[in-house]
């Protein structure tokens, strides 16, 4: 037992370098494998690299799952200008840490990924956008990207094959917003994170108006191993539609948090009560969030035979997002749970659109009277109105993202809600 | 025209039930506003990049997954979209109703009520009763320089005025600092917009009252003014404008859209200088001189022994016009004196010595020249004399023996000795002048805002303004004594209407021939050969 806890159920390919002080050099990153993806994808050719991960199935980590093969073949293949590559590593989705892990321990990993991609794509940057506040991991990466620089495996003429790519770290500032793809493309630019109106995708028009494609962390540390190993033996893992393993980060109420890397398709039951260990004498399941605080709560019920992949977590009414399993044991305050969670997205609106801008924290300013009994019934159909308004409506998803949790748990823990209403008892005190 | 008869152009889209053709990368908006179907917004203005964050003009695409912000959404062939299905209406009613959960609805105190678009919009289609209980967000009032104050609780967050200072005054005076609910408009820095000379379009453009402007702060209700389009009298840019009065008291002056001329703009320079229109010192009557001094007639009373005067024959004619007055006024002066056996006619005008370009539309520039009608003026002939003040230039014609004429000029550097010794001595204006001491004849004429009539602005374009205010008196437009003299010495019909002595002008010019009233309209039409520009 490694890296503050693994499980035999595990199937460790991203992570396999979690806890190895060693893997976040060069050579001992090199010692386990590393940039024979690189050095593969390049004797390929750019169409095969592109071929090799459409049939791995392989989709984005970041949230919406989009198959990532797909995605690097909606550049154009006649280049006019620069093409760029971005690295979506502003991780800042409450309940979410995967990332970070990724970077801290296997930052050549990231960079090999990186690098394959922009190949893939003929992109000639990379940018690496970095949560502002991981300043550790800001640390790690820029060092190993020096590194690739220094071994000739980064900038020009990689690997004496001709090719040119440049990397850079970019420091984020601290704002959520910036994980939207386009607001993190205007932070690049040295404005403020705003997402943008979508038509034009960035593949037409990215950051510093050019095509441009932008992957997730973990979408991107995937990609050296299906390059080596080719797309048929990641989709021994996992389910047609979902396949390969995915890092789960565990949080909440379980014994054992943390993150663990499974198939997809791996039973939620089976997350909670053997990898994570259960819950405390005495105490039982009463909600998971199983993608991040973006998406609709799921009741114990829901939990029930539910697998673990995107199809099979829609199917039980939420969504997989990027599998930050959030997990409640019955003493928790559900109510206080989505207020604070609606604080969350408020604080972080971009402002922008007025449903979100003006939604988010009417909501959770009712959700704070309910939560002090000071609500009504009448507020709860007011919630889910509201939350409605905010769906479908805005430039980018955070206001759905905002409304979910609210419309959901008013759904499904609508007592929890009642006994603030009309005793003002809140049910639950974590 | 392509094969199939549809021109490759355009495209034909319906939108609720109607059908309309409409030229390529034409927005939803727009189309619909061929059809004279206004979608709600706030963010969206013609005259500056559209953000799409409002979120008011989301409209209903057959087809589409959501709803689309019909801003920025391109009307296609073949396209079907409703405006007022029941998801766009409630769409709407969805997002008014999220304005108003922060805002303060002072509407009682509120400079813009009347003329707010959040009243119109929630009066339309709001709620009959909001839903918010909770306390209110407070940011309270900012003081933003210049003419501008800010009320940071009544402010959309449509960012207009961040764009028009970034795209158009390119001035990047403002901006949105904090983000989420709070979301604030602020300036960088202490002075704020101060200085930046075209920043009070910005109150103009702010679709509520979140922007008001401080010289019309509380003067007037919006609903009490009367809006006359006028031309700003400024500058020889002659921008379109209103001039929006009470009481028959110019209260202030509003931009008014012509692409051609100021697109939706007009500067600080213009718009602060109506003052005078509201000078209480005016010229009420016709006066007579006696020898004790000028006795107050009636119009009779004066044309007639003025005719006569004129008919004696009191030597060579010298004229002094205004490049403040209309092309009527001075083509009737024109006539007048070529009636009389000709002479020369001066005017004076000041001139700045820099311009004031708007840089995301550098056709509107304040020009050198801070008057109106300079090019009219010119292209009938009359000659620039005096310094770039507006003033001198007229020692020689002060002690003028023959006839001597002065329209508009108020000839406020010269003295009561002005035209002592002038044979006979006419004199128009609107305001009382002790240069006009010793005329004849004083005639009390309207100004430019209380009279219908046409300025020529600098690159020649002629046009129209309308009366905003009720003249003092018997004063008259000044074209129709002077025509009336200018036919009865000549034994012709006089005009009688403002159109016929327009006419007037295309007789002594070619640059002004074949242009009507009516093909001059509300945008203006360019003179003939207008290749000559003046200097500057
Ligand atoms: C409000 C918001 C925040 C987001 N934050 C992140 C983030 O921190 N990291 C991330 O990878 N994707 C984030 N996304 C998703 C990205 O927009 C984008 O879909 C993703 O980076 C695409 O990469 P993938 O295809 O590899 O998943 C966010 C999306 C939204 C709407
Ligand atoms: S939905 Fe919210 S966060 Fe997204 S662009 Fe609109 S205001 Fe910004
Ligand atoms: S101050 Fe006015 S123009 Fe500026 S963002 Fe607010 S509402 Fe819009
Ligand atoms: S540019 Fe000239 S015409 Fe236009 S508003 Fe300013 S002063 Fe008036």
């Amino acid at each position: 037992m490694a890296y503050p806890y693994t499980h035999e159920r595990e199937t460790r390919v991203i992570s396999r370098g979690f806890g190895e002080p060693e893997a976040r050099t060069l050579d001992g990153w090199k010692a386990l494998g590393g940039y024979q993806g690189l050095k593969k994808a390049l004797e390929m050719g750019r169409a095969e690299v592109i071929d090799v991960v459409k049939a791995s199935g392989l989709r984005g980590r970041g949230g919406a799952g989009f198959p990532t093969g797909v995605k690097w073949s909606f550049m154009p293949q006649e280049k006019q200008g620069p093409h760029y590559l971005l690295c979506n590593a502003d991780e800042s989705e409450p309940g979410t840490f995967k990332d970070r892990e990724l970077m801290r321990w296997t930052p050549h990993q990231v960079i090999e990924g990186c690098l394959i991609a922009a190949y893939a794509i003929q992109a000639e940057h990379v940018y690496i956008y970095c949560r502002g506040e991981f300043f550790e991991t800001n640390q790690v990466i820029a060092r190993a990207v020096e590194e690739a620089y220094e071994a000739g495996l980064a900038g020009e003429d990689i690997l004496g094959s001709g090719v040119t790519i440049d990397v850079t770290v970019h420091q984020g500032a601290g704002a959520y917003i910036c994980g939207e793809e386009t607001a993190l493309m205007e932070s690049v630019e040295g404005r403020r994170g705003l997402p943008r109106v979508k038509p034009p995708f960035p593949a037409a028009v990215g950051v510093f108006g050019k095509p441009s494609t932008i992957n997730n962390v973990e979408t991107l540390c995937a990609v050296p191993h299906i390059v080596v190993h080719g797309g048929e033996w990641y989709r021994q893992w996992g389910t047609d539609e979902s396949p390969g393993t995915k890092l789960f980060c565990v949080s909440g109420h379980v014994r054992r948090k943390g993150n663990f890397e499974l198939p997809m398709g791996f039973p939620l039951e089976d997350l909670l009560y053997d990898v994570c260990g259960g819950f405390e004498k005495g105490r039982k399941l009463k909600a998971v969030i199983p993608g991040g605080s973006s998406v609709p709560f799921m009741t114990a019920e829901d939990c029930k035979d539910c697998s673990l992949s995107y199809e099979g977590v829609v199917e039980k009414g939420s969504m997989l997002g990027c599998a930050s399993v959030m997990v409640m044991d019955d003493r928790t305050n559900i109510v206080k749970q989505v207020r604070r969670t609606v604080d969350f997205f408020a604080h972080e609106s971009c402002g922008q659109c007025t449903p979100c801008r003006e939604g988010t924290t009417w909501l959770s300013r009712i959700l704070l009277r309910i939560e002090r009994g000071k609500g009504t019934e009448e507020d709860l159909d007011t919630l889910v109105d509201l939350g409605r308004q905010m769906t479908g409506t805005t430039i980018c998803v955070l206001s759905d993202s905002a409304a979910a949790p609210v419309i959901s748990s008013i759904e499904k823990f609508r007592d929890d809600y009642l006994a603030l209403i009309r005793r003002g008892e809140a049910v639950g005190t974590a | 025209m392509g094969d199939n008869g549809h021109d490759s152009d355009t495209v034909t889209l319906t939108i609720d039930g109607l059908e309309v053709t409409v030229p390529k990368g034409t927005t939803i908006l727009q189309a619909a506003e061929a059809l004279g179907n206004r979608i709600p917004h706030y963010c969206y203005h013609p005259g500056l990049s559209a953000p799409a964050q409002c979120r008011l003009c989301l409209v209903e695409v057959e087809g589409a997954p959501k709803l689309a912000p019909s801003c920025v959404t391109d009307a296609q062939d073949g396209q079907v979209v409703h405006t007022e299905s029941e998801s766009a209406k409630g769409m709407r009613q969805g997002v008014l109703e999220f304005y108003l959960a922060n805002h303060p609805l002072d509407c009682p105190i509120c400079d813009q009520s009347g003329e707010c678009k959040l009243q119109d919009y929630v009066f339309e289609e709001g709620r009959k009763h909001g839903r918010s209980r909770e306390p209110k967000r407070v940011f309270g009032r900012d003081d933003f320089g210049g003419d501008v104050l800010f009320y940071g609780d009544r402010c959309v967050m449509c960012t207009r005025c961040v764009r028009f200072m970034d795209e158009m005054a390119q001035d990047p005076r403002l901006t949105v600092v904090e983000r989420g609910n709070r979301s604030i408009i602020d300036t960088f820095f202490e002075e704020g917009v101060e200085g930046s000379p075209y920043s009070g379009n910005i109150v103009d453009i702010c679709p509520v009252g979140a922007l008001v402007s401080k010289d019309f702060l509380h003067k007037a209700r919006a609903w009490d003014l009367d809006h006359t389009p006028s031309i700003c009298p400024n500058c020889s840019q002659g921008c379109n404008i209103d001039l929006h009065t009470r009481d028959n008291l110019v209260q202030r002056l509003k931009p008014r859209p012509n692409l051609d001329v100021n697109e939706y703009w007009m500067c600080d320079y213009g718009r602060h200088r109506y003052e005078w229109m509201n000078r209480g010192d005016r010229i009420e009557v016709p006066l007579v001189r006696r020898d004790d001094g000028h006795e107050a007639t009636d119009w009779p009373g004066v044309l007639e022994p003025l005719l006569e005067s004129l008919r004696e024959g009191k030597g060579p004619v010298r004229a002094v016009a205004s490049p403040f007055v209309s092309n009527e006024a001075l083509a009737a002066l024109a006539s007048l004196v070529e009636a009389l056996g000709g002479g020369e006619i001066v005017f004076r005008s000041a001139r700045a010595d820099t311009e004031i370009p708007l840089p995301g539309f550098p056709k509107l520039t304040r020009r050198h020249d801070l008057v109106p009608n300079r090019r009219g003026a010119e292209i009938l002939g009359m000659t620039r004399v005096g310094s770039d003040d507006g003033s001198s230039g007229l020692d020689e014609l002060a002690d003028h023996r023959g006839t001597l004429l002065v329209l508009g000029d108020e000839l406020a550097d010269l003295g009561p000795d002005f035209g002592a010794r002038a044979s006979l001595y006419l004199y128009l204006g609107s305001h009382p002048t002790p240069a006009a001491t010793a005329a004849d004849f004083v005639l009390p004429i309207t100004t430019h805002a209380e009279e219908e009539g046409t300025f020529t602005n600098y690159e020649g374009r002629v046009q129209r303004f309308w009366p905003a205010l009720q003249g003092p008196g018997a004063a008259r437009p000044a074209w129709l004594p002077l025509s009336l003299l200018a036919a009865r010495m000549e034994g012709t019909r006089s005009p009688s209407r403002v159109d016929e002595a327009f006419l007037r002008a295309g007789e002594l010019a070619p640059e002004f021939r074949g242009l009507a009233y009516e093909s001059i309209g509300t945008r203006g039409a360019l003179v003939n050969e207008p290749a000559v520009l003046p200097e500057g």
